[in-house]
């Protein structure tokens, strides 16, 4: 069944590609695992702890959240409830948008659905991709969301990356930024850092379609079941039709 | 009539009933001794799919419609909420989204399957024409439903097909302006095209009964294009005809499992189509604001979109390619009139229609694909040339088929 499924999805690659592309830096490959619940954990806990100040998630429930996780019932008051939240809340935070607004110059985005309305390699990749720029008001600007208002909540784990400029010789030529490049450790090694990042992109991959294992697998039965079904017809078919010449 | 005597009177309760209702005569008629064709092959199911997802669309909507708030504010949330709280939410909300393009790409096989065995030809020009009223209808609940999200796309989407309507020369200020009911669309437009959007199926769903009533006073062709009534046997049956059920009601159910089962691999593992089903731009909530990028309509809309574009602006008025946008659909209206070829089927037509129906179906493809990406030079020349293409299809169609020389049609259908 898989490898219809796969063939399937290459039939239709092409048209997927004509729907993606679009310029930019190329994405690098965010290599999550859905079913790894060690990761989907650590990213939960990675997502209160750094993100969570300002980012909600206004459409996901704490408890669904734990439920899907495997995280126990005291461990989710403990650690991930803020304030007077209760488990069957939705995931929202307590800063205003109009200071969003005064801070960084736009509303803090809900990240529910961005690995849906990016992806998730996106996603990977800018968390990767701050770097030094003095022009920014924080002092850092990203290589795949130029100019972006966000300041760089993770640097004290990744550290400081300057960035590698191209071009600008020629005529007329812009000189742009084509990479990233670490000048300053952070807390963790560029390993560590890869992994938690990951481990953020798996988490909010799967908070942006909770029910995607489920959907999986059931349509793995319905198929199965189709496939009985048309076994049954085809046969009939051909019995019937078997007097019209 | 020979229905009678050929059937017993049934007795019991559907005795009773065909007292009171012509139960049997309706099943004989439509389904039992409604003969067809024998010869139809594969092309035949797209008709009897395309019912299948409209049934699946009517179900589905109307479960969403029970969790759906048409409201700026609680719209996004509310699509969201039916995602994940509402039991088994998901599963209708992807066999709902996946099901709007199964339509139209089961609608455009039958009406391509339509072009090519000539069956809109006389006595069948009632027939397509209400074929084309169910295409328009179908169109305008997907225009419609596709706010409903009220995401980016949704929102922007539906600025930019509302705003077309500002292009007609006078009035377009206040045309538009009555079609969103605001000056901008707003929770005003959202609740308008929630009602349209629940109203026009079930006006989809009476045009088809026309639409099979409009057939089986005529009768199903087939790929020879010849008319199995003209051979018939002593009894008054078509000798290369065969009762609908079970022949035909038997295979259509295999293609039912069949078209299921590809249907479920995209609403299973591929509901986002890779951006082409459900965009991600969608995934944001509507934000009257921020424009996107690049805003393109839906895949099945994009032909008529990149047509649109390609008209260059006269007097700084898009009105010429709003025109050309809405003639390339009506055009459809025409062509029982625009084919004077003595022959109905492309099978015994000459090269030349065989040339020109090839490259209009090549053209719908390529101006669907163009349609989606964002205008360039070379994407509007190539859209210009394309829109050109599509239009001689038609517009020439009456010159190639009376010019060309036509193969001789057989008298009995052939397999």
């Amino acid at each position: 069944m898989r490898t219809v499924v796969i063939a399937f999805c290459l039939l239709l690659s092409p048209l997927a590609a004509l729907a993606a592309g679009g310029p930019g830096p190329a994405l690098q490959d965010a290599n999550i695992d859905l079913k790894d619940k060690a990761s989907l954990q650590r990213g939960a806990k990675y997502f209160a702890n750094y993100c969570m100040a300002c980012h909600s998630l206004q459409y996901m429930r704490y408890n669904r959240m734990a439920q899907d996780l495997e995280i126990p019932d005291d461990e989710l008051r403990e650690n991930l409830l803020f304030g007077d939240a209760k488990p069957g809340d939705l995931m929202t935070t307590s800063m205003r948008p109009e200071d969003g607004e005064k801070w960084f110059g736009t509303a803090v985005p809900d990240l529910t659905l961005v690995t849906r309305w990016r992806s998730p390699d996106w996603l990977y990749t800018y968390l990767k991709s701050y770097y030094l720029d003095e022009s920014r008001p924080y002092g850092v600007n990203n290589l795949v969301f130029p100019d972006v208002g966000m300041p760089h909540a993770l640097a004290h784990l990744q550290g400081l990356q300057k960035p590698i400029i191209e071009g600008g010789h020629g005529d007329g030529a812009q000189p742009h930024v084509v990479g990233v490049e670490l000048v300053e450790p952070g807390i963790l090694t560029v390993e560590e850092y890869d992994s938690m990042v990951r481990d953020l992109t798996n988490y909010l991959t799967y908070v942006g379609e909770p029910y995607k294992l489920e959907r999986r697998s059931l349509g793995l039965y319905v198929l199965l079941f189709l496939g009985l079904m048309f076994l049954l017809t085809y046969y009939m078919k051909k019995e019937f039709w078997k007097d019209v010449h | 009539m020979s229905v009678d005597s050929a059937q017993p009177t049934p007795t019991g309760l559907l005795g009773w009933f065909d007292k009171r209702f012509p139960v049997m005569r309706v099943w004989n008629e439509h389904l039992a001794e409604y003969y067809a064709p024998k010869n139809m092959g594969l092309w035949s199911v797209f008709g009897s799919l395309a019912l299948l997802v409209l049934v699946i669309q009517i179900v589905s909507g109307i479960w969403l419609a029970m969790s759906y708030k048409p409201s700026a504010t609680e719209a996004f949330a509310s699509v969201e909420y039916i995602m994940r709280d509402v039991n088994w939410g998901w599963l209708l909300r992807y066999m709902h989204s996946t099901g709007a393009s199964f339509f139209f790409i089961l609608v455009y096989l039958h009406m391509f399957r339509g072009l090519m065995w000539g069956s809109y030809k006389k006595p069948r020009e009632l027939l397509w024409i209400i074929g084309v009223v169910i295409y328009l209808a179908m169109m305008a609940t997907a225009f419609f439903g596709y706010l409903l999200p009220w995401g980016q796309m949704s929102y922007w989407g539906a600025q930019v097909i509302v705003n077309l309507f500002a292009a007609v020369p006078g009035i377009g200020e206040d045309l538009s302006v009555w079609v969103r009911g605001d000056y901008v669309i707003s929770d005003a437009t959202l609740n308008r095209f929630f009602a349209f959007h629940f109203l026009i199926p079930f006006l989809l769903a009476g045009l088809v009964f026309l639409h099979i009533v409009a057939l089986h006073r005529v009768g199903s062709t087939n790929p020879d294009g010849i008319e199995i009534k003209e051979n018939k046997d002593e009894n008054g049956i078509p000798k290369d005809g065969i009762p609908f059920h079970p022949y035909y009601t038997v295979k259509d159910s295999v293609a039912f499992v069949v078209f299921l089962a590809v249907f479920s691999l995209v609403m299973f593992y591929a509901p986002d189509m890779g951006g082409l089903f459900l965009e991600g731009p969608n995934f944001q909530p509507a934000d009257p604001l921020k424009t996107p990028e690049h805003i393109a309509p839906v895949w099945y809309f994009t032909p008529y979109y990149a047509m649109l574009r390609a008209v260059p602006p006269i007097a700084g008025s898009q009105f010429p390619g709003v025109v050309v946008m809405f003639a390339a659909i009506l055009i459809l209206f025409l062509v029982p009139w625009l084919d004077r070829s003595p022959v109905r089927s492309i099978r015994y037509k000459g090269n030349l229609s065989k040339i020109f129906l090839a490259a209009f179906a090549v053209s719908f493809v390529v101006l669907a694909y163009l349609g989606l990406k964002p205008a360039s030079d070379l994407y509007t020349l190539l859209s210009q040339i394309f829109t050109v293409v599509y239009f001689a299809f038609f517009l020439l169609m009456p010159i190639y088929t009376k010019l060309e020389k036509t193969k001789p049609v057989p008298e009995r259908v052939t397999t």
